[in-house]
């Protein structure tokens, strides 16, 4: 049997497991909202590693293929954003019910017509999701159940009159919470099959769409090949399916890590300081690594690790949240704008705005002043982006500076304004130094964790250490 | 047993002479005996006792209060009347006890000081702190000593004499006046050679940190051993007899491979060796020594005990010189020596006692201490290639100590020794 090594972080805003096999390659990762219960936070993002390990495994299986064909490649990253859809569904089934439940246990004297404006809602909403899903690329931007639901409910709820919005905004509050921190088991080759029966659906429609020229060649021919052949695909998955989805994913052995890895419900020697795991990780993905900044949701960190990827020393803002992921959290919450639209509006500034205050809390009343004189929200974006990176770089100067190749982890490396001003600044302060940013930077905590349950923690270090660098 | 029956006597040796200094104090009125208030570094202790003062050290005041939980609403007490956040907390926690009524760690009152000696100026929190105290002590008599800083990392014989120069005609014929007794030297020097002997016994306790295991934590319990010299029996015999005891006491835990001595017992087995710079927390103490212990952490070495004097160096209270040697002693204490020589003293103690990293506990308030410290720190990890940890906590502030925040980064900075550890010894095997 194949042996399989899990990292899970349990971060302040996110909960992110990666699974690794013998050879510290990532084979699956899963990420969701932390929520008040971390178990089934860390629970939820481990179901989604193994999922998608089982994606990871059966595009191996048909690894040729997808080289090959791009009708492979294309329905492989639909078949997974159905497939996330699909466990959606599930959920939102739950909310459904949790929320006509709650509803029918209102007090109001208009009840009823509450209840109906609520069926209108979800009927609204349902198609909306399942479109974006299917045929639109929700599946790859990284949102969580409650903000694609919240986003479209808040919508509807706006759109009605004052007097349902109270009893609708109670409603969703008081539901949402039980349902998201209600583990839901899902039967893997279930949901691929359904999954399949959706896409057989759309590419059926797709036979009479014509090219509309609004996107690039590749998109049409992949789209092109993917309606006419399928049917090949589908063949080929239904031959695999049923050992993949059959496959124990045996988790050996795993680490847990993150501000709220001592509530994880691991052994002692099973949880790692996110300090360690966030600079192996960092140093797995790019092993010339020296200096590591990560900024994370509610710490910053500013990291030296040696040549086999291990803290030598580092320097944390622990005490004030003006210097991490909180601060973007405030700010979207103040402008009414998602966490996601911060970074492209702060890019589209034409200047940063100075802002004075060092405190998240004061920020707020001064960017409403800002605001107030007549400052453009994409200027006064851009000028906050900036004050959370310099309160890093004044970390990273207090930890000793950029030695040599340097690399940017944490949720918050996902914003582009952000790593428009880390990349500024850096070069600014230490000169043309190599900047790692990847894809998988949020990961890269989960990632240092699953490559110390792989080397058994502690035991076998130093030549596990070499190995990643060879 | 007859360990633990010595562990005691070192222990009531002390008691005794804190509960006799505060006793005295207590009865300074009716004995007619003055009162000193001066500060632990730099302090002039022998030449208080040779004008048969008694000292009174607000500072240490603090950090009992502290420990006997009373900080915060003395702090409180000075904030109220406009004491600022910033400022120092042991100005604070200082200033409230005076206002809610000067009671002592024993629970009698402190008499009011007839002088307030300054007798080290580096630290210019002293000198407000003393105006301060001055216009609630309008009597009070104010001798202030300028003390240059070794900014060239040496003391000049022109250094010495401008000092010698301020006892002469400044502290001592002040002194004469409050106390109306006559300036003895001879007496001076008596003191003073019993202040070498002392300092030579505290010396070779900190030194046993040197075997493995260490006998001793040179931190969390050298804050007691210090206690003694610190609040102004250097120069008696009572301090002579203390060392001399304690330091019999460690050499049987030596003898029998013992570790340190912790609140819940001998602690078993030593892990890490740790040199730590800065001075403690006072208001969670117990919390913060548990975190190093329960780590199997054992401090070798700490700049805070040295903070009433340096003697690693070889630098004692020379009888034959008895001005030129005060002179020496109040420049050559820690927070006095330049950045350098402070690195070069912390490398000294992280080679010496084999430790394998270097802590540093920054106090915001504490500019005497926190100035500097992080270049300190890169230096050492240059240099020696230790690893480095930082924390932030505060003196005697309650608020200001997040037992999560501390135990968080001590517990990553532990399993990053831990790691270099297994690197380290897989290389040498």
């Amino acid at each position: 049997m194949k042996k399989y090594y899990l990292g899970i972080d349990l971060g302040s805003t996110t909960s992110k497991a990666v699974i690794i096999n013998g050879n510290d390659v990532i084979i699956g990762r899963g990420i969701t909202n932390t929520r008040a219960n971390y178990k089934v936070a860390a629970d939820i993002a481990k179901e989604e590693a193994i999922y998608d390990a089982r994606f990871t495994l059966l595009s191996n299986k048909i690894k040729l293929d997808m080289e090959a064909k791009p009708e492979f490649k294309k329905y492989m990253e639909d078949i997974r954003s159905v497939f996330q859809y699909q466990q959606f569904k599930r959920r939102m089934e739950s909310l459904e019910k949790m929320l006509n439940k709650t509803v029918s246990e209102f007090t109001y004297a208009n009840k009823s017509a509450i209840a109906d404006k609520l069926h209108e809602i979800i009927e609204n909403i349902r198609p909306q999701i399942r479109n974006e899903f299917v045929h639109g690329n929700l599946g790859s931007k990284n949102q969580f159940f409650r903000d694609i639901v919240s986003e479209k409910y808040n919508v509807g709820v706006d759109a009605l009159g004052r007097e349902f919005y109270e009893p609708l905004m109670l409603a969703f509050d008081k539901s949402i919470t039980p349902v998201e921190n209600e583990m839901v088991q899902y039967n893997f080759k279930e949901l691929v099959l359904e999954s399949m029966a959706v896409l057989e659906e759309k590419y059926k429609g797709l036979a009479d769409q014509q090219e509309d020229g609004s996107k690039e060649d590749w998109y049409y021919a992949e789209l092109n090949a993917v309606k006419s052949n399928y049917k090949n695909v589908e063949y080929s998955l239904r031959e695999h399916i049923e050992a993949i989805a059959g496959e124990e994913i045996h988790i050996a052995k795993m680490v847990g890590t993150g501000y709220g890895r001592a509530l994880l419900p691991f052994p002692e020697d099973c949880i790692k300081s996110e300090i360690l795991c966030h600079a192996f990780g960092a140093h797995a993905i790019f092993p010339n690594t020296r200096t590591v900044l990560d900024i994370g949701g509610q710490d910053t960190k500013a990291i030296q690790v040696d040549s086999h990827g291990l803290v030598t020393s580092f320097h944390m803002n622990d005490r004030c949240a003006a210097g991490c992921g909180r601060y973007l959290g405030y700010i979207a919450d103040e402008f009414g704008l998602s966490l996601n639209e911060l970074g492209p509006e702060a890019m589209s500034a034409t200047k940063e705005t100075t802002i004075c205050s060092t405190c998240t809390v004061f920020a707020g009343a001064e960017v409403k002043e800002l605001l107030h004189n007549g400052e453009q929200r994409p200027n006064i974006l851009a000028g906050l982006h900036k004050a959370i990176v310099q309160r890093a770089m004044s970390l990273i100067a207090r930890s000793g500076g950029v030695r040599n190749e340097f690399t940017f982890t944490g949720g918050v490396a996902r914003n582009q304004a952000v790593l428009k001003y880390v990349k500024q600044m850096v070069t600014d302060s230490y000169g043309e130094v190599t900047m790692n940013i990847h894809t998988d930077s949020i990961f890269m905590g989960a990632l240092g964790g699953a490559m110390f349950a792989r080397r058994n923690i502690s035991a076998d270090l130093p030549k596990a250490g070499k190995e990643v660098e060879a | 047993m007859a360990q633990e029956a010595q562990k005691e006597r070192s222990m009531i040796l002390q008691k005794e002479m804190i509960e006799g200094l505060f006793n005295d104090l207590g009865k300074a009125k009716e004995t007619g005996k003055k009162v000193c208030y001066t500060f632990v570094p730099g302090n002039l202790s022998e030449l208080i006792r040779t004008f048969d003062m008694l000292p009174v050290y607000p500072e240490i005041n603090a950090l009992q209060s502290a420990m006997r939980k009373k900080s915060a609403s003395y702090i409180k007490e000075a904030e109220r009347h406009a004491h600022s956040e910033d400022v120092c907390t042991y100005v604070k926690c200082d200033v409230g006890m005076m206002m809610k009524g000067n009671i002592g760690p024993t629970g009698e009152k402190i008499p009011e000081p007839d002088i307030l000696l300054l007798s080290y100026t580096g630290c210019f929190t002293f000198l407000k702190w003393f105006e301060t105290l001055k216009r609630e002590y309008p009597n009070a008599k104010v001798i202030m000593v300028h003390t240059p800083y070794q900014e060239n990392a040496k003391i000049t014989p022109e250094m010495t004499q401008y000092m010698v120069k301020q006892f002469k005609e400044e502290v001592i014929p002040q002194m004469e006046a409050v106390t109306g007794i006559k300036y003895d030297e001879e007496k001076l020097k008596r003191i003073l050679a019993l202040s070498k002997e002392a300092e030579d016994w505290i010396t070779k306790i900190f030194d046993t940190t040197k075997h493995k295991p260490s006998p001793i934590d040179a931190y969390f319990a050298g804050v007691y051993y210090i206690g003694p010299i610190n609040i102004g029996f250097r120069g008696t015999q009572e301090a002579v007899d203390y060392y001399k005891e304690l330091y019999k006491e460690i050499m049987e835990r030596v003898r029998l491979g013992l570790g340190p001595i912790t609140p819940e017992g001998e602690m078993k087995e030593e892990k890490y060796r740790l040199v730590v710079e800065g001075p403690p927390n006072w208001t969670s103490f117990r919390e913060f020594w548990k975190i190093f212990y329960d780590m199997g952490a054992v401090i070798v070495a700490s700049s805070y005990t040295k903070v009433g004097g340096v003697y690693d160096m070889g630098w004692r209270h020379d009888p034959s010189r008895p001005l030129e040697s005060l002179s020496e002693y109040c420049m050559n204490c820690y927070t006095n020596l330049n950045i350098p020589q402070r690195i070069d003293l912390l490398s000294k103690c992280i080679t010496d006692y084999k430790a394998d990293g270097y802590v540093t506990n920054s106090i915001k308030s504490c500019n005497s201490f926190s100035a500097g410290q992080l270049g300190m720190m890169r230096e050492i990890e240059d240099r020696l290639e230790v690893p480095v940890g930082f924390i932030e906590s505060d003196l005697v502030d309650p608020r200001y100590f997040s037992y999560s925040n501390i135990k968080n980064r001590l517990e990553s900075y532990f399993q990053m020794l831990e790691q270099r550890r297994i690197i380290h010894e897989s290389e040498t095997v």
